[in-house]
């Protein structure tokens, strides 16, 4: 991790703007509480998040028979279908149809997916003018930032934030935050993007391989005003996307929008089939390590995530730290699980960014063991060396103590002196980072055992 | 019924009143309680850190001291829950699988084995509950708030019988204090204000105490209390179940 900013340094920042912090941590709250609502208005709950969840790992073991399914059947639909091993064969790929379709102006609704390869980067650097057309997302790239959240990207950013940005960029009045007053003026910014664009790029929820057709689920109905304006339009979807058949999707669609937002549904589910008569559609599967997390027994049940973004909300560590302090595309808890697999050295801090509370598994619409897969990434990031020297030294250190009676009782009467007679040495900000903001516990003359020693025997 | 009183090293350490409540609870209750004396930890900093590949010799320790015994009991959630998930040991899997079966948190063991559905304990005061995460969500000690399930509680349920009590919940019921075992180091600005914010709901109901199942959660909110100077003090809920006031 050395040389890049860890998840604790940047949430220690996130945190020192405390009443911020705190607005922060209600918004979100207050989505976990809407979906809590929406959650226990179906009695079959449970089931349906059981029923999802054996869906996906069926779909996952049969991965490999249903995405040639969904191929052929997406062909025979007149879909041109490409495969990407990573995300420079995604990146080159979208670049390669833009280009021969001689066009230099895109527009781009949600795509978790293009975020994870850094597609609009790439592009850009290609001469080419990618325009996101999700209000949060536009909002973000505006401001050279990064989504904060897979379902609400922008959410960092307060209505002040928005003006602010929309004054410097839009040219709307200054400390105008009227909500109304602002989506308006990004309605008429993006319309005219929508009409320029003979170029649209969509992300994908679901790919249904009985059918060869695929749905995306936005709120704002941006993915079929791009799409409906395009020529060309081009889906990017991870290969875990796929559910076997269309009666299926009725399990996902009432656990998505009530896991994401608390709403019954998400108020546009498009579903594209076949290209119009003249246009084009493309649909881009991307591995980009998924087959290696689908090969890892302990993680693969990661690949089940359907990006609700509820394991983010309820996440007391993500409502305090901020999106970006997950240094990920992909943030919150379910990040935290996904990113060691793409570079375990860059995100080894991240599955330390949790209490193991378990509040995320159970929030999880598909069941994914969140929480325990955290605890296992850290065994098996701390066994291949990424925690560094002094957390190992620390660890042999304390794991010798606890192996030893003699040691441990001796270490404990010590220590225990040393706070009372030396209590400067502990009650310090600069060595203890306990003390920063928590009194030590006081320490007691006697231990249960002494006690015990004493009066039991 | 010999009962093996497992108690976490922090608690033996620093709270040894919390462990001396449980044994007298447990006695009252007509269990055969030994302490066996040898025991340290149960291993769960080393493996919450990443490294359960170097506490070998930790779990070891842990099984040559609670083989037989008919139960294992433990004062906190946290460390009972990595007991029955985690405790292998290469060469004694036989003895440590018995263990796993065999550990339970206190108050589960009073509920589910015990089957006590009365107490003599007089507490009359207002107290607020914590309710643990590895206990809760974990061990199962009670419903969540994330599921559609039946509600129960089996800590709120004992703490029902006792007199004089007036129990009081945070508005967010089961939200994590941010304790987290090396976390609470590791990620020290998240853990205190994970702890801050939930001390002020407590606070903002007014108790005298705040109880829960494991000490870890409780030394944590009282190290935040003190820091503030509140009057709000932290109390095991071994020490409601076998506190007399009259």
């Amino acid at each position: 991790m050395q040389g890049t900013t860890t998840h604790s340094e940047k949430a220690a920042q996130f945190i020192a703007n405390e009443p911020r912090t705190d607005w922060h941590d209600d918004t979100l709250w207050f989505v976990r509480t809407k979906r809590d609502r929406a959650a226990h208005t179906i009695e079959a709950w449970e089931g349906l998040r059981a029923t999802a969840s054996h869906i996906k790992e069926h779909t996952l073991s049969n991965l490999h028979d249903y995405l040639t399914q969904f191929e052929q059947n997406a062909l025979a639909n007149g879909v041109q279908v490409h495969w990407a091993a990573d995300a420079a064969e995604h990146n080159a790929i979208v670049h390669s149809i833009i280009k021969k379709a001689g066009i230099d102006k895109i527009v781009k609704s949600k795509s978790m997916l293009t975020e994870e390869c850094h597609l609009n980067e790439y592009l850009i650097q290609q001469g080419i003018d990618v325009v996101d057309t999700d209000l949060g997302e536009r909002i973000v790239q505006f401001r050279h930032e990064l989504p904060s959240h897979i379902v609400l990207p922008a959410i960092h950013l307060k209505k002040q934030d928005v003006s602010d940005t929309f004054h410097e960029h839009l040219g709307t009045e200054k400390d105008n935050i009227d909500p109304s007053y602002l989506t308006h003026a990004a309605r008429l910014h993006l319309r005219d993007k929508f009409i320029a664009s003979d170029v649209a790029i969509t992300g994908v929820n679901f790919a249904i391989a009985e059918t060869g057709g695929i749905v995306v689920c936005t709120n704002e109905g941006n993915a079929d005003m791009g799409v409906h304006a395009a020529r060309v339009h081009i889906a990017c979807m991870g290969m875990e996307k796929m559910i076997p058949k269309a009666e299926h999707l009725g399990v996902f669609l009432r656990l998505l929008a009530r896991s994401a937002t608390g709403q019954p549904i998400t108020t546009y589910s498009s579903h594209f089939h076949k290209p119009r008569k003249g246009a084009e559609m493309h649909i881009v599967i991307v591995d980009n390590g998924r087959s290696r997390q689908l090969g890892r027994a302990d993680f693969r049940n990661s690949l089940k995530c359907i990006r609700c973004g509820a394991c983010f909300n309820t996440c007391p560590v993500y409502r305090r730290s901020g999106g970006h302090s997950y240094h990920n595309a992909v943030a919150g808890p379910i990040g935290s699980i996904l990113a060691p697999n793409i570079d375990m050295r860059k995100n080894a801090d991240l599955p330390f960014a949790s209490t193991l509370c378990g509040s995320c598994s159970n929030v999880c619409p598909v069941k994914i063991d969140i929480h325990d897969q955290l605890w296992k990434w850290r065994q098996v990031l701390m066994k291949e060396g990424y925690g560094g020297s002094g957390k190992n030294i620390m660890m042999k250190g304390m794991a010798f103590v606890l192996s030893h009676p003699r040691i441990y009782r001796m270490a404990g009467g010590m220590g225990r002196k040393v706070m009372r007679w030396m209590p400067w040495l502990f009650n310090n900000k600069s060595l203890n980072p306990w003390y920063k903001n928590r009194e030590m516990p006081a320490p007691p003359k006697q231990s249960f055992r002494e006690w015990y020693q004493q009066n039991k025997q | 019924m010999k009962v093996g009183l497992f108690v976490p090293c922090y608690v033996d350490q620093f709270y040894p009143n919390v462990a001396i409540a449980t044994m007298q609870l447990l006695e009252k209750l007509g269990c055969e309680v030994v302490f066996p004396l040898e025991q340290t930890c149960c291993g769960q900093p080393m493996a919450n850190s990443g490294f359960s590949h170097i506490s070998e010799g930790c779990n070891k320790n842990f099984v040559d001291n609670f083989s037989g015994v008919d139960y294992v009991v433990c004062p906190s959630g946290s460390c009972t829950l990595h007991i029955k998930d985690h405790l292998h040991v290469e060469g004694k899997e036989a003895e440590a699988e018995k263990i796993r079966k065999q550990v339970y948190e206190l108050s589960e063991f009073l509920i589910d084995v015990l089957k006590i559905d009365h107490l003599t304990a007089s507490f009359p005061f207002k107290v607020g509950i914590h309710s643990s995460c590895h206990g809760q969500r974990g061990l199962h000690l009670s419903s969540m708030s994330e599921r559609v399930l039946p509600a129960f509680s089996k800590p709120e349920t004992l703490l029902n019988m006792v007199k004089g009590i007036t129990l009081c919940k945070p508005q967010r019921v089961d939200e994590c204090c941010g304790f987290g075992g090396t976390f609470c180091v590791f990620e020290e600005a998240v853990s205190a204000k994970m702890g801050k914010d939930r001390v002020q709901e407590h606070e903002d109901n007014h108790v005298d105490y705040i109880t829960g199942v494991d000490m870890s959660c409780l030394m944590h909110m009282e190290g935040i209390l003190k820091r503030q100077h509140s009057k709000v003090k932290v109390i095991h809920i071994a020490e409601i179940l076998n506190a007399h006031f009259n």
